[in-house]
């Protein structure tokens, strides 16, 4: 996998006057990755990418392109290609000046761009629309001509700003797959911008996850699903059910917790925090919604948790309980729809179990905002 | 309903009122190009004429008046574009805590009057001549540079303006794509920047040329050897006008019009343009039989301009081969035929007061000062006896026939100086 051209961030700080955007960021992307950055609004994810591609000057560390520091050289002068968070199309180029804007700057000839343009424009599914101007273009199909700009420049890295958020929601999963492929078939090292976790599990080999402008977990899609290093992380990637408490005992890797709610239960300490975590201190349980599966009533012990059913609701492919919870958000259970009959409980206290491995404790910290 | 209507009429009545105020004064000059007389005046109509372009086109000073004109705005363009444009690109890049001071200070010298613009500019430049030891006649003095300087100073303030209006609907981040693709900095500018700005630069660079063809009080104080149009029609009027100036300024307001038509109809047009393409489909766009609309279609302004300019080519036409020497020549006849008339009824009113006189003479009562210079080319217009008696005595002062109707007023008649009237200047 390591084909491509690999970028390294050491020690990235990233300061706007007394404002830090970006704090002791460490991340290796590995040459010919789909790279994510998820994070909220305003986490300095777009001020990441600009250090990557040359238009900010780190505060301090370093941003290495395939081993080499690019302290001082400029964005034209790196191999990456920035597919900006609003495209930044040249509004009065056609679609194929547009695109092969790279070769121009080069001194191609006229017949070579449009040659170019033409296997481009195939490759992203828009042929003989070269001589269309951007704005005659459909939101998507600006999508694509940004991508084959891009692409035209024959890049190492590829950096995309959020490139979908302006889509809606049918194109946007087109696009996910469509850029997963386009990834694929060019080899080349892709870092992402995102803050939809569900376009970063979906498409990304390896995601970071980012937090007011410090990176608190990097790891794959499983591991940051399933084992998150932070309360953040936790809370913000996939729906999560938050269990507030102290650690009571540590035995291994699995610790009881001391509920403020639900009495004491047991859980996995998340792999980041394994031996960090003493009898004490405050800690953050956390249990998926498809984790819990409904107990007999009134059963007790470390793994059932009791509470009162506020109201109900039928998705379709599941039926999802919401029930008082702890700090006054609910906890949100969803029961796979197998075709089971499915009594109707709100009002009711009821019983629910799961399993030790599907739920994580890690150190008490900040939730994402919902 | 009936206050609406007169809502409307009042509203229309102002239009018309408005109109003929911004209006009128051009369309009498414009007139007064095509009459006769050497003074430029629309009634009375003499006689149709164009040789009044003729003496425009042959008035060597107005030629080179113009010839300056177009140098000192051409070179005006060039520097208040490019000052201008450097100006507006700073003013998008400065910190933002000096936007409001820089923005203050660049545009003080629109604020500034002219004439002060002028001398300093003058003072300043003369110095500077001075200290690198050059001669009054040097490129730096002898007025084209430094009138050029001077106009620029507050033209490049106006070209400014206009240029920041559309940076500000400039997306930085189209800079910053082409660096990232691999543009240099003269690269980015050169063909992203620049192309996005052109309809903003040709504006600024049409009104930077109005504004320095019109400039009159920085350019008295700078012109040098390079008297512009504005001086030389300054001093000229000083020495009196005459209906060539008329004919100039009938030629500009012609351009002018077919300029701003021709303007009107490529704006149109773009646009038609452009909603065709929006409208139509891939198929039609790949193919490139796009079928886009005719020039004259719903297109006014190309049909008027193409009416204005066919008007000109006549009346161009016309005039190469109309002659007004016969029509000038009758004037000519008729005015003297008139004269003539008048000296006639003169002397006979002459004759008929000598005999009044006879007669009250004889009547042995002599009048007190009776005007013994009586066959003075001014007839009675001097005797006091005339002053103090009532127009309306004289019996012929009725029978005059239209003592206004000629050029020369009613020089020649004594009566109107005895009415106390001013009518008797009015042919001076
Ligand atoms: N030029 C700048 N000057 C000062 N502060 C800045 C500048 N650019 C970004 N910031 C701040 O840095 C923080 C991170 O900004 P950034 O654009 O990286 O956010 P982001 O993660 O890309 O957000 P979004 O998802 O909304 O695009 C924000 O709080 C922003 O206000
Ligand atoms: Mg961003």
């Amino acid at each position: 996998m390591s084909a491509g051209v690999g970028v390294d961030l050491e020690n990235l700080w990233i300061r706007f006057g007394d404002f830090v955007a970006v704090r002791d960021a460490n991340v290796t992307i590995n040459g010919g990755d789909f790279f994510s950055f998820l994070g909220p609004s305003g986490c300095g994810k777009t001020t990441i990418l600009r250090a990557v591609s040359g238009f900010l000057e780190p505060s301090g560390g370093r941003v290495l392109i395939g081993g080499n520091d690019m302290k001082g050289i400029g964005p034209n002068k790196r191999p990456t290609a920035l597919i900006f968070q609003n495209l930044a199309l040249f509004p009065l180029m056609k679609v194929w000046e547009n695109i092969t804007f790279s070769m121009e700057i080069k001194g191609a000839s006229a017949r070579e761009r449009r040659k170019r343009a033409d296997e481009l424009l195939d490759m992203i599914a828009l042929p003989g629309q070269g001589g269309k101007l951007p704005s005659e273009l459909s939101g998507g199909q600006r999508q694509r001509v940004a991508i084959a700009r891009a692409l035209c420049a024959e890049p190492d890295v590829l950096l995309l700003d959020e490139p979908l958020s302006a889509l809606d929601l049918k194109l946007r999963q087109h696009m996910r797959t469509e850029l997963r492929e386009i990834q694929q078939r060019v080899g080349i090292t892709f870092i992402y911008i995102t803050h939809d976790q569900g376009e970063a599990l979906t498409m990304s080999d390896n995601i970071a996850v980012m937090r007011a402008g410090v990176i608190d977990q990097i790891g794959d899609g499983k591991a940051i699903y399933n084992d998150p290093a932070t309360a953040f992380a936790a809370s913000f990637v996939g729906e999560n059910n938050v269990f507030r408490g102290k650690v009571k005992r540590v035995m291994g890797n699995e610790a009881l917790i001391q509920t403020n709610r639900s009495g004491d239960l047991v859980a996995r300490i998340s792999s980041a925090n394994q031996g960090r975590m003493k009898e004490g201190d405050a800690a953050m349980m956390f249990i998926r919604p498809e984790a819990f599966a409904l107990a007999p009533k009134g059963a007790t012990g470390t793994h059932f948790v009791t509470a009162k059913v506020n109201h109900e609701e039928f998705e379709g492919n599941a039926f999802n309980i919401f029930m008082e919870g702890d700090g006054g958000k609910e906890l949100k259970v969803s029961i796979p729809n197998l075709g089971q009959s499915f009594e109707d409980h709100t009002g009711q206290n009821i019983t629910l179990e799961y399993e030790t491995k599907n739920a994580v404790i890690v150190p008490a910290g900040e939730l994402a905002a919902e | 309903m009936k206050r609406f209507t007169f809502m409307r009429l009042s509203l229309w009545i102002y239009l018309g009122v408005f109109f003929a105020y911004l209006l009128g004064p051009l369309v009498i000059m414009s007139a007064t190009a095509f009459n006769s007389p050497a003074f430029p005046r629309m009634t009375p109509w003499e006689c149709l004429t164009f040789e009044w372009f003729g003496a425009l086109f042959r008035d060597e000073r107005i030629l080179n008046g113009i010839w300056n004109s177009i140098l000192v705005g051409a070179g005006t363009v060039v520097l208040s574009v490019a000052m201008g444009l450097a100006g507006a690109l700073m003013l998008t890049q400065i910190w933002p805590k000096l936007r409001a001071t820089y923005y203050t200070i660049i545009i003080a010298p629109i604020l500034i009057p002219g004439v002060v613009l002028g001398i300093s500019t003058l003072v300043f430049w003369d110095r500077i001549n001075r200290m690198l030891g050059l001669g009054a006649d040097s490129w730096l003095s002898n007025g084209l540079f430094l009138t050029i300087i001077g106009q620029s100073t507050f033209i490049a303030s106006y070209c400014m303006l206009v240029l920041v209006a559309r940076l500000q609907r400039y997306d930085m981040a189209l800079t910053e794509a082409a660096l990232d693709l691999g543009a240099t900095h003269a690269q980015a500018f050169r063909k992203v920047l620049l192309p996005f700005m052109r309809p903003a630069i040709a504006s600024a660079a049409v009104l930077a040329f109005l504004a320095s063809f019109e400039n009159y009080n920085t350019t008295t104080f700078t012109f040098g050897e390079y008297p512009t149009l504005t001086i030389e029609l300054a001093q000229k009027v000083r020495y009196g006008i005459t209906p060539a100036i008329s004919a100039l300024a009938f030629i500009i307001v012609v351009l002018t019009v077919i300029a701003a038509l021709a303007n009107e109809a490529s704006l149109r047009r773009k646009e038609l343009v452009a909603a065709a393409r929006q409208k139509a489909t891939v198929a039609e766009l790949e193919s490139g039989r796009l079928q886009l609309p005719g020039f004259f279609r719903s297109n006014w302004a190309a049909a008027a301009l193409v009416a204005v300019a066919c008007v000109t080519v006549a009346v161009a036409g016309t005039a190469a081969l109309y002659s007004p020497a016969q029509c000038i020549a009758d004037v000519q006849e008729q005015k003297r035929l008139e004269a003539e008339q008048r000296i006639q009824e003169l002397l006979r009113q002459r004759e008929l007061r000598r005999q009044e006189q006879l007669d009250q003479q004889g009547e042995a009562v002599p009048a007190p000062a009776a005007p013994s210079g009586s066959s003075s080319g001014f007839g009675g217009a001097f005797a006091p006896g005339n002053l103090s008696g009532s127009s309306e005595a004289e019996p012929e002062a009725e029978q005059e026939p239209q003592g206004n109707s000629s050029g020369f007023g009613n020089v020649f008649d004594p009566n109107a100086l005895s009415g106390g009237s001013e009518g008797g200047g009015a042919g001076d």
